[in-house]
């Protein structure tokens, strides 16, 4: 009698403990950059993130959601502690967001080493997609390299003769133009690599016009591609030179660059106009609460959010199974506004990718749209070297 | 063709040049003048542009955006001096510096509420649109050689102002004992806050004229003033004539750094090396020019009589 009685009490402990876990809001540390000019990136991210958590009621798999929101400052010793406080003081169960590579690399081994799920948004630097991937984290976006190959493989497909390339001088801007060279193999005129954060393209204009060059390939993220493409414009340069670009023309510069930036090249996994339902419901939506077009980086928050809601709603809402939960995100059951969705071996995502252009809406506003498929069902070139 | 290409290079060293002078222009009055160190003048810069982002949405004509940003910056750097900096004159460098770091963390949060973060611009005025057909499909853009003038008519300007006129006398006597002219009766408080307006004004006048070239941003203004710095350093703490001939320096040197290290260092070294070592160098290359300088002239190549 003695022992039923403490089998009884033991299991109604455990139920009101159980209770008290479904009960407690799930926590979601989200930390991208909101400071400086690149804030642009982390408030897209942050908004789409928001627009899907606000659709479901603010609940993700059928919990209550407590969202932080961290601004790393695009300084890695301040994400590395805003991280900490999130793990130890905030005791989140999950981390999101991080717009840079260098961000990442001073978060990935906290996060994971703590055995709390990192659920990328932007970033995939290669060590993370190749040797060092890892069981906690998973990407909503793309391995950095796939953009540069689509404009690469573009360019050898489109038999261009001869491109020069330009890059920011840091370790992202090299490795932009390694893996423009994947597929591109045709004459290079030239490889610039200008100062990170350069404004003025001047100089480097004239050398392109002087190479003879029939195509530019180049990645300016933020302000420097906003500088980029007004000043090739007016150097009247777009009439004898193909754009080609990655980051560098989207929905965070088309509204700066307006018309100078029509008919630009860039490639991306997803533009406003992907044509799927789960986007015609997304693009409205994001427009109708926040007025802006949503870019790249916003379907990546909004597809993050979808990824936890699918996989904690699959786990019963029980996030303290870190093995079941993997599972559950492994299959990323959702339906991502991108189209084509899963995972690789590395959790990365194998999706399509495509050449998109700027153009301008029947309303006067700017934004990408797709032109040609350039890889179908394309997973990354580390995946092979992920031992997981 | 190289010949083509290295005067495009020099007009676009000569256009940064103009660029810096009219920030440094400020800067070194400011500094030389007041003996006040006031990093917040990049913030100045940048609000110049987005006033102008501002008065162009509301006019719709850059010719009157112009005049209007003009006066909204000159009012605002006036409000600044007799908010803040006012109270800082007699304070030593350090709390200076403090002061406007902070107005600096201020106006760059500011910009981002009142204006978001994104990037924003305005188009250049349909008058100056167009190229100077320089090689076979690029062109050097006529707003571009409009810069150009207009920054080197408001160093004549400046020039005569300074060498011509009463209020320059008093700038000139004051960047060489302020003391002295505030014994002899002049309103040196006055003086400060007309020079300190002015040097505002000139600055926004660089923001709203690099606006449709450059993206109106936040932080626009870190950048351009550490290169102001470094021209009123170079050139000589106080002395207008310095900024001028030092800020033509800094835009020639980086520029043609720019455009023709990596070259150079082909010729010695194997390509990928050279890749490495020429943009590291270029970008250090005003530095050196600085280090070198204050080498053989500690107080610059101008250096204001007396100081």
């Amino acid at each position: 009698m003695r022992k039923v009685l403490t089998a009884a009490a033991v299991a109604a402990v455990a139920m009101i403990a159980g209770a008290a876990i479904a009960a407690e809001p799930m926590k979601i540390g989200m930390m991208v950059t909101l400071s400086g000019p690149p804030a642009v990136l982390g408030k897209h991210i942050r908004d789409g993130f928001q627009l899907y958590l606000d659709q479901k009621g603010g609940k993700l798999g059928g919990r209550d959601v407590e969202l932080i929101v961290v601004d790393d400052e695009l300084k890695p010793d301040v994400a590395l502690t805003k991280v900490k406080g999130l793990l130890e003081r905030d005791k989140v169960d999950m981390v999101t967001g991080i717009v840079f590579s260098n961000i990442l690399q001073a978060v990935f081994r906290p996060v994971t080493e703590s055995e709390t799920f990192l659920i990328g948004a932007n970033a995939g630097t290669s060590t993370f997609a190749g040797r060092g991937c890892n069981p906690y984290f998973f990407s909503t976006s793309w391995q950095n390299d796939q953009i540069h190959e689509v404009m690469g493989k573009y360019a050898q497909e489109k038999g261009f003769k001869k491109v020069f390339l330009m890059a920011p001088n840091y370790q992202a801007g090299r490795d932009s133009v390694s893996g423009f060279k994947r597929y591109y193999k045709g004459e290079i005129a030239d490889e610039v690599y200008t100062k990170l954060g350069n404004l003025d393209f001047s100089a480097e204009l004239a050398k392109i016009a002087a190479s003879g060059s029939d195509a530019l390939f180049t990645f300016m993220p933020g302000g420097m591609g906003v500088n980029l493409v007004k000043q090739f414009r007016q150097s009247g340069l777009d009439k004898k030179v193909t754009f080609l670009s990655a980051f560098t023309v989207d929905e965070t510069t088309v509204p700066a660059t307006k018309d100078a930036a029509l008919g630009l090249f860039s490639a991306s996994q997803w533009t406003p106009d992907t044509d799927n339902a789960a986007n015609k419901a997304f693009v409205p939506a994001f427009e109708a609460k926040y007025g802006y077009i949503p870019s790249l980086y916003a379907s990546q928050g909004y597809d993050a959010a979808q990824l936890i809601d699918s996989a904690v709603g699959k786990t019963g809402g029980n996030t303290s199974d870190k093995a079941a939960l993997r599972k559950a995100f492994e299959a990323a059951d959702f339906t991502s506004v991108r189209g084509d969705f899963r995972y690789n071996t590395n959790h990365f995502p194998i999706q399509d990718f495509y050449l998109v252009k700027a153009v301008k809406r029947g309303d006067g506003k700017y934004h990408t749209a797709i032109v040609e498929k350039v890889f179908d069902d394309y997973g990354d070139v580390y995946a092979a070297q992920c031992k997981m | 063709m190289t010949a083509t290409l290295l005067a495009v290079q020099v007009l676009n060293g000569l256009q940064l040049g103009v660029l810096l002078f009219l920030v440094a222009a400020g800067l070194t009055l400011v500094f030389g003048v007041m003996d006040f160190i006031n990093l917040a003048h990049g913030v100045q810069y940048m609000l110049g542009a987005y006033l102008a982002v501002t008065f162009h949405q509301l006019t719709g004509s850059f010719f009157l955006a112009v005049p209007l940003a003009l006066a909204a910056a000159l009012v605002l750097g006036l409000l600044l001096e007799f908010l803040v900096f006012r109270h800082l004159y007699d304070r030593d460098h350090l709390d200076q510096v403090l002061a406007t770091f902070g107005v600096i963390l201020f106006l760059n949060e500011g910009v981002q509420i009142v204006w978001g973060s994104a990037p924003l611009s305005y188009p250049i005025p349909a008058l100056l649109e167009g190229v100077i057909p320089v090689m076979d499909g690029f062109g050097y853009p006529i707003y571009r050689v409009a810069l150009i003038l207009v920054g080197l008519a408001t160093a004549v300007g400046l020039w005569l102002v300074v060498t011509r006129t009463r209020v320059g006398m008093l700038v000139r006597a004051g960047a060489t004992n302020a003391r002295m002219v505030s014994a002899l009766g002049v309103d040196i408080r006055r003086l400060f806050m007309i020079v300190f307006g002015f040097g505002a004004m000139l600055a926004g006048f660089a923001g709203i004229m690099a606006g449709p070239i450059l993206s109106v941003e936040p932080n626009m203004g870190d950048g351009v003033l550490i290169l102001a710095f470094v021209v009123i350093v170079i050139g000589g703490i106080g002395s207008i004539r310095g900024a001028f001939v030092a800020a033509l320096l800094v835009g020639l040197v980086d520029t043609l750094g720019r455009s023709f290290m990596t070259d150079i260092f082909r010729t010695v070294l194997d390509p990928s090396a050279a890749n490495q070592v020429g943009p590291a160098l270029a970008s250090m290359l005003i530095y050196v020019l600085m280090a070198a300088v204050l080498f053989f002239r500690p107080s610059g190549l101008f250096p204001a009589v007396g100081r």
